[in-house]
């Protein structure tokens, strides 16, 4: 079994795939920043959004189905906002005995919770759809010409590379483990022996995986050194940003301006 | 999910525009001094070592075991990071892993990769090396030094960056600090009990087969003095400032109240539909109904419309 599967990259032919990697890195980040700029209970402004976000699903042809069970993924995190809805103070809504206490919960409590969870799911569609719809090595691209440092992004890049060859290790060490500690499905049979040493069998899979790595990481400066590497970072020259994608920039940061200066005018 | 091992990593849409921006700003500053440094004092054979490390910490996260009840321990790798390469080539590594998780896996947002870069790879790191680093000291490089300084770094680092993603959403006003900070805390010192045993199985394998890797007894790095004063200082701040946040809230509440008053300020320039309800019409149930209604269709008719134009075009062309 290999991990590719883990590479969320779906190719299609859509407007938003043939998109320059650029722009849409740009627009995602001001998409992501016009949620977070507009305030708690901004409802029109969130319907706008939204409305946004689902036409980009759309022409992206990636298929909403997909986009929002990946975005349900992220969904938990919202479980820290919960308590909110019974702290800030205002107008009750409905009041819950939980033992000795009673939990309020108020008008105000329950409008920031939803904002919150509001803006933050529109912001991870946004981000799927950018992961979805554009192969890693131009996500690259379009982080030099935001002009993270160069190291960083060969980092990033080499991370990339050997991403799946190490989760494919990870996956076999966890096999072989499996199938050393009689690992069993019956309730009530567990395999292995106290939390310490299961702990420390773990422990010693990411040494051994850390080892690997050191090795691997041997092999291959030693493959880049062979193929001319002398410690300097190069890459090609950014290719010319087409007249096309200038438009369809300056039209993104247009529609997402004008959602949020559109509350200025009423 | 497989992939997120920790509670740690802040979706967008969670921390306040303010408080983004500002754990931005540090990070860059940290991550940008990190790598003038990095590419100073290392070698080029660093290059390579710390991208695979990074790609080895991603599926390191995949390795967990049973704790009790369901749940389980995972590895975070900030002190096993920090023990291997030092505290500038880790903060490295983490903010390529964080990083990735937030472009490919959406493990974190956007906007608020710098407050999760700042939590798992600066305090994460800053913290593990000041631990890690003092008990050596203390040992005087003998080998329950590396072990008692590797849990303990471990632990530590995930319980301190724990208490700061709580005081983050506690300022953003979107969790209140008396709750999100003992639940945050409590909760991942457990976390870090896992994160514990992971690195010390981990070191003891590297003990027994590559000792060199573990720099036993060897000079401080480069500025190392800076990452063990700033890991002190953070640990202290955050382990004092919480509980003291979480007592006497005020504080922080002063700095959400102060951005929910901005936002108050704002708000009525953002009603189209004022109140939510239309005027003329006395019924409010039956207004924020309509209201709900019109919105939706919007959505929908937007949606549609440009789906519509897309299939047009698919069949024309």
């Amino acid at each position: 079994m290999h991990i590719h599967f883990l590479d969320p990259y779906r190719p299609r032919v859509s407007p938003i795939h043939q998109l320059d990697p650029r722009v849409k890195l740009s627009l995602t980040l001001v998409f992501i920043l016009t949620a977070a700029l507009s305030p708690i209970g901004a409802w029109p402004v969130y319907i706008l959004l939204f409305s946004l976000a689902l036409s980009i699903v759309l022409l992206s042809a990636l298929g909403v189905g997909y986009v929002l069970k990946r975005a349900s993924l992220a969904f938990p995190f919202v479980l820290a906002a919960l308590p909110v809805i019974f702290t800030i103070p205002g107008a009750a809504l409905v009041s819950l005995p939980v033992g000795a206490w009673r939990l309020t919960a108020t008008a105000p409590g329950v409008e920031r919770f939803v904002s919150v969870a509001l803006k933050s799911w529109l912001s991870v569609q946004m981000a799927i759809v950018l992961a979805a719809s554009t192969p890693f090595p131009d996500l690259l691209l379009a982080m030099r010409a935001l002009r993270i440092p160069r190291l960083l992004v060969a980092l990033f890049a080499l991370m990339w590379r050997y991403l799946f060859v190490l989760a494919d290790e990870a996956l076999r060490l966890i096999r072989a483990r499996a199938a050393r500690s009689g690992q069993s499905d019956l309730p009530g049979m567990r395999s292995g022996g106290s939390v310490a040493w299961r702990g420390r069998v773990a422990g010693g899979m990411a040494g051994n995986l850390f080892l690997r790595a050191f090795e691997r990481s041997d092999r291959i400066y030693m493959a880049m050194v062979s193929r001319g590497y002398d410690g300097e970072i190069r890459s090609l020259p950014l290719p010319a940003i087409g007249q096309s994608s200038w438009l369809t920039l300056a039209g993104g940061l247009a529609i997402l301006g004008l959602i949020l200066g559109l509350g200025l005018i009423f | 999910m497989l992939l997120s091992p920790v509670a740690m990593h802040i979706p967008d849409g969670f921390l306040s525009t303010l408080v983004s921006l500002v754990l931005w700003a540090a990070t860059a500053i940290v991550v940008g001094y990190a790598l003038k440094r990095v590419s100073k004092d290392l070698g080029e054979r660093q290059v390579p070592l710390m991208g695979v490390l990074a790609a080895a910490i991603f599926a390191g996260q995949m390795l967990n075991f049973s704790v009790a009840g369901g749940t389980s321990g995972h590895l975070m790798g900030a002190a096993l990071a920090t023990i291997l390469l030092g505290p500038w080539a880790a903060i490295l590594v983490l903010t390529t892993v964080v990083g990735v998780q937030a472009l490919i896996f959406q493990d974190g947002g956007l906007l608020a990769m710098g407050a999760n870069i700042f939590n798992m790879a600066i305090v994460g790191v800053a913290v593990s090396y000041t631990v890690y680093r003092s008990v050596q000291k203390l040992s005087g490089g003998r080998k329950w030094g590396v072990f008692t300084g590797g849990f303990a770094a471990a632990w530590l680092s995930i319980f301190i960056a724990a208490l700061g993603v709580a005081l983050q959403l506690a300022a953003s006003g979107v969790s209140p600090a008396n709750i999100a900070i003992p639940a945050m805390g409590g909760i991942h010192a457990l976390i870090g009990i896992g994160e514990g045993l992971i690195t010390l199985g981990a070191l003891a394998f590297l003990y027994a087969t590559r000792r060199d890797l573990l720099h036993i007894g060897e000079p401080a790095p480069a500025r190392g003095g800076l990452v063990w004063a700033a890991g002190l200082l953070i640990a202290l701040l955050l382990a004092v400032a919480s509980p003291l946040a979480s007592v006497f809230p005020d504080g922080l509440e002063w700095v959400a109240g102060e951005q929910g008053f901005l936002e108050a300020a704002k708000s009525p320039l953002y009603q189209v539909i004022p109140d939510y309800v239309f005027p003329g019409i006395s019924n409010t149930t039956l207004a924020t109904i309509i209201a709900g209604i019109v919105g939706a269709l919007i959505v929908f008719g937007v949606a549609l419309t440009v789906a519509y134009l897309r299939r047009n075009r698919q069949t024309t062309g």
